[in-house]
């Protein structure tokens, strides 16, 4: 589990996470919103159901596979939050356009 | 397709950023290409938004930073961030995918500065959620601010698990221990390279001051440590681990693990580059001269990418780069470029003076490489494990792209990335061959996640980067 | 004298040729320039498929159907078969009339496997297709398997019988020595009565060492996989005015090929893929499937494979010399055949004849009175 370090002073925006609307800071990727939440495991695999979550933050270990506004298998490392976004855990293998 | 470009860069970290300034200031016309939205690389994620508090917690080396970005943007180059880069071939063709359109462009010479990642090591456990890599972790501190709770466990091998531990320390974060899974053999061969090192001796003491640092504050620090396992059902409780005879368990619900960096492979690979196994780095790499050329022509490549030296000797060997870019495309001749040429070089040749120390103190052992449970996952993204890879050998399947053809391991999204090397050490293992002598996992493309959709639209894109 | 039998080449045809040859009792010796399935035989879309096939292969690909139905009995393994039919769509009533008339053509030549189906049992079929299409031809127990699974089943079944494997063994070489042909490799030499050329690819050099009167053209088609997606296809797809196959395996990916070929080098013996190309295919994917278009592919690849003239393949005994058999040239379909072609190359080898109508795929077509041939 992660904390942050001080109270967020710059841009907000407002992700809906598993159907929830929170308040998160613009610059997040969504596995850090994801990681800040507590929300893991973030996914569980298509081969086994497995529970996984973000492993290498930098965009090669493809743990942090989630859905984005409608569409799987996104890494929620390398995608920013955006206003509006809708995210939402992946559960074995995700629809691509569910 | 349009024009070529004189000179595209791949990558905007500490190499990239050094050689588009040197190419762009000597007037080449240069592109440069980045998957992150700022530029600074893995190394100094999240400098632009860094606040002065920030930036003293993190320490010197991340400040420094500050000046390579502002030089960079700075300069005349052309950035283009959020930009993946999912081909790249001999003839310097590269693919890439801008805000979800995927085109293709041409450049007469690209420079691959993409950086390394952190070197994956299979042990039991390491696939439940609560464990991560510490690089990863720190990238959510420099970006978001984000630290663990009290009692975190760092471990591994490498010189980022002291400072980690050091910039938890300071911000506040009971770092419950740190476990250093290098063999304490390590430390009579890195004495060795000691007084060599010693002309780089500002790592050194930097180094050990943190470790000073966390020992006044009472800080765990273990060395010699083994049979690491992180235990859990469906995410981490504790981590259990051997030293001294002993075996030992600590509650916890974060580990963060790092066994080193390896460099990144793929664009090289992908473009046919050559590749050797660097005994002392224990992994591949590029095939490069003094000034980064690859094995194939107009290709060069620098920084962590091409062997793993560090931030500053990334900047070195991307200036040099860069002028070898301007030499080649005619800007500069030979002389100037070797005139321009001798204060980086002189610097990256004392930088990496430090490298054959580091490299003996925190080389790992083979149990760490090829000894990997029979029942511990290699490949996370298809569930093979060491077991099945050895028993596909085993049926007669004696390199790493068999086993990948019949096990499917490497086959998933990372590509491969994250087993590859396991999977070539397992198998040498298994054959009793050295390493250097399997064939690694072929590279397929795309590189970058591309959807059936954006290939579709490939041929109507407009060429304008 | 080391074998009866020296095959050059460890793919498919050469496996299922050493595994025929065997379970007839002939010492056999399989030479592989690299290891078995490097090339096409290991990384083709494992289409098994008797469907729109030229009407010569009809019989052979009817044959080899039925070993593909019980293959479990002849290599040990399942070979990862789904026998989930096969379907090549109309896309409009230009389309479906074609369609129909080749039915009726595989009709008038008294095969019965190929079916007109309408638009409702089409989308009862493939529920997620685009809704635009009218019709299909059909063939029920086509399918599809896994190349490289399938050819180690071969290669085990084969060694289990005594069927030396020598990889990493090039050929450079192929002599006259008494009544033997003594090939020469970087690793050594053997030498057997009897030569069989299932070298894909590499068939020409093969072909040029034995004065064959054939030009065999190289081809890589390139293919492309997605990550695993939710269930929703069983058929292999294909369309009456696309180059296009669409499967999806069953572990969830899905597996596009669409015969484009690939850039290649024969002297690195690599492949380069042509993007711009590949996105035809991927164009028609989502046409076809337009769900799919945010499924991220994974993996490209093509194959090296060898292309006749006439896009037949060569499966005869040499034209030059006696105890010479060929077995190449399959140009990108030759995976449905393979069960077969061993079987046969066995009866010609061992019995001097085959029971399958084989005349239209002798190599002497390709003899022109110009040419000087056997050398």
């Amino acid at each position: 589990m992660f904390r942050r370090l001080q109270t967020h002073q710059g841009k907000v925006v407002t992700v809906c996470v598993e159907g929830n609307d929170v308040r998160v800071p613009a610059g997040d990727s969504v596995a850090a919103v994801m990681l800040a939440m507590d929300l893991l495991p973030t996914r569980t695999t298509a081969v086994s159901g497995a529970p996984r979550a973000p492993l290498c933050m930098m965009g090669v270990c493809f743990e942090c596979l989630i859905e984005i506004d409608g569409v799987a298998n996104q890494l929620a490392c390398q995608v920013q939050v955006s206003e509006g976004m809708r995210i939402r855990r992946q559960h074995g293998a995700g629809d691509p356009a569910s | 397709m349009n024009a070529p470009r004189e000179l595209v860069i791949i990558g905007a970290g500490p190499a990239g950023m050094a050689a588009a300034s040197t190419a762009a200031g000597l007037g080449v016309d240069t592109l440069v290409l980045d998957q992150q939205p700022a530029p600074g690389g893995q190394i100094f994620r999240g400098i632009g938004q860094a606040g002065p508090a920030h930036l003293e917690l993190l320490g010197s080396d991340y400040q420094a930073g500050t000046e390579r970005v502002a030089s960079f943007v700075h300069s005349s180059a052309d950035y283009q961030p959020d930009t993946a880069v999912w081909s790249l071939g001999a003839d310097g063709e590269l693919g890439i995918l801008q805000r979800g359109e995927a085109r293709m462009i041409s450049a007469r010479r690209v420079v691959i500065a993409g950086g390394a990642m952190e070197r994956p090591i299979p042990f039991p456990g390491w696939t439940l959620p609560g464990v991560m890599n510490a690089g990863g972790a720190q990238v959510l501190m420099k970006s978001s601010r984000l630290v663990p709770l009290d009692g975190v466990v760092i471990a591994g091998s490498g010189p980022l698990l002291i400072l980690l531990a050091w910039q938890y320390m300071r911000a506040g974060v009971a770092v419950q221990a740190v476990l250093e899974l290098a063999p304490r053999k390590n430390l009579w061969r890195a004495g060795l390279r000691l007084p060599a090192a010693l002309r780089a001796g500002h790592y050194l003491t930097r180094g050990l001051g943190y470790l000073l640092a966390l020992r006044r504050a009472g800080i765990r620090v273990t060395y010699g440590v083994s049979d690491l396992k992180a235990v859990g059902n469906d995410r981490l409780e504790a981590v259990t681990f051997r030293t001294g005879g002993r075996e030992q368990s600590l509650e916890t619900g974060n580990l963060l693990v790092h066994f080193g960096l390896v460099p990144g492979i793929q664009l090289t690979e992908a473009a046919g580059c050559r590749h050797q196994w660097n005994d002392g780095q224990q992994c591949w790499r590029p095939q490069t001269d003094a000034w980064g050329n690859s094995s194939v022509d107009g290709i060069a490549v620098v920084g962590d990418g091409a062997a793993i030296g560090g931030a500053v000797a990334a900047v070195h060997a991307g200036c040099l780069a860069g002028l070898e870019a301007a030499r080649a495309l005619e800007h500069i001749d030979a002389a100037e470029r070797d005139r321009l040429a001798v204060n980086d070089r002189q610097w990256l040749q004392n930088d990496l003076r430090i490298r054959p120390f580091l490299e003996s103190l925190h080389r790992l052992p083979e149990t760490l490489l090829s000894g990997t449970a029979d029942d511990t996952l290699v490949c996370r993204c298809e569930e093979i494990t060491a077991g099945e890879v050895r028993a596909a050998v085993r049926a007669g399947h004696r390199d790493p792209n068999q086993v990948k053809f019949i096990t499917r391991c490497g086959m998933g999204p990372c590509q491969g990335r994250q087993c590859g090397q396991a999977v070539a050490n397992i198998v040498a293992a298994a054959c009793d061959r050295p390493v250097s002598e399997v064939v690694p996992f072929r590279v397929r493309p795309p590189l970058r996640p591309v959807s059936i959709g954006e290939l579709s639209m490939l041929e109507s894109g407009n060429n304008t980067a | 004298m080391n074998a009866d039998v020296v095959i050059v080449g460890g793919g498919l045809m050469g496996s299922s040729a050493a595994l025929h040859l065997a379970m007839r009792g002939q010492r056999v010796i399989v030479m592989e320039k690299d290891s078995p399935g490097r090339h096409a035989s290991g990384v083709n879309a494992g289409g098994l498929r008797q469907l729109n096939r030229h009407p010569a292969e009809i019989p052979l690909a009817a044959a080899a159907a039925r070993l593909w139905r019980d293959i479990q009995s002849l290599v040990d393994s399942d070979c990862d078969v789904k026998l989930s039919g096969q379907v090549r769509v109309a896309e409009n009533e230009a389309d479906m009339r074609l369609l129909e008339e080749r039915a009726a053509q595989v009709r008038a030549l008294g095969y019965e496997h190929e079916i007109i189906i309408d638009r409702e049992q089409l989308y009862r079929l493939v529920p997620r297709l685009a809704p635009h299409c009218v019709g299909a031809l059909y063939t029920r127990d086509d399918g599809f398997a896994r190349p490289f699974h399938a050819l180690t089943a071969f290669r085990h079944k084969a060694e289990s019988l005594g069927v030396q494997y020598r990889t990493g063994s090039r050929v450079h070489e192929v002599a006259r020595q008494g009544e033997d042909w003594q090939v020469v490799t970087d690793r050594g030499c053997v030498s057997a009565p009897v030569l069989v050329n299932c070298s894909g690819a590499w068939s020409q050099a093969l072909c040029s060492m034995l004065g064959e009167p054939v030009t065999v053209n190289t081809g890589a088609p390139m293919m492309m996989v997605t990550e695993r997606l939710p269930h929703f296809l069983d058929p292999v797809v294909g369309a009456a005015s696309r180059k296009l196959s669409f499967k999806q395996m069953q572990n969830g990916t899905v597996l596009i090929g669409g015969a484009h070929l690939a850039n290649y080098d024969m002297k690195s013996e690599t492949t380069a893929i042509d993007f711009i190309k590949l996105s035809e295919s991927a164009r028609s994917a989502v046409e076809l499937f337009p769900h799919v278009r945010d499924a991220h592919i994974v993996r490209t690849w093509a194959g090296l494979e060898a292309f006749t003239p006439d896009h037949l393949p060569v499966i005869s005994p040499g034209s030059c010399a006696t105890g010479v058999f060929h077995a190449f040239g399959f140009s990108a379909h030759g995976f449905q055949l393979s069960p077969i072609v061993g079987l046969i190359l066995s009866e010609l080898i061992i019995d001097g004849k085959s029971e399958l109508p084989i005349g239209p795929f002798s190599i002497k077509r390709f003899l022109d009175e110009t040419a000087t041939g056997c050398a």
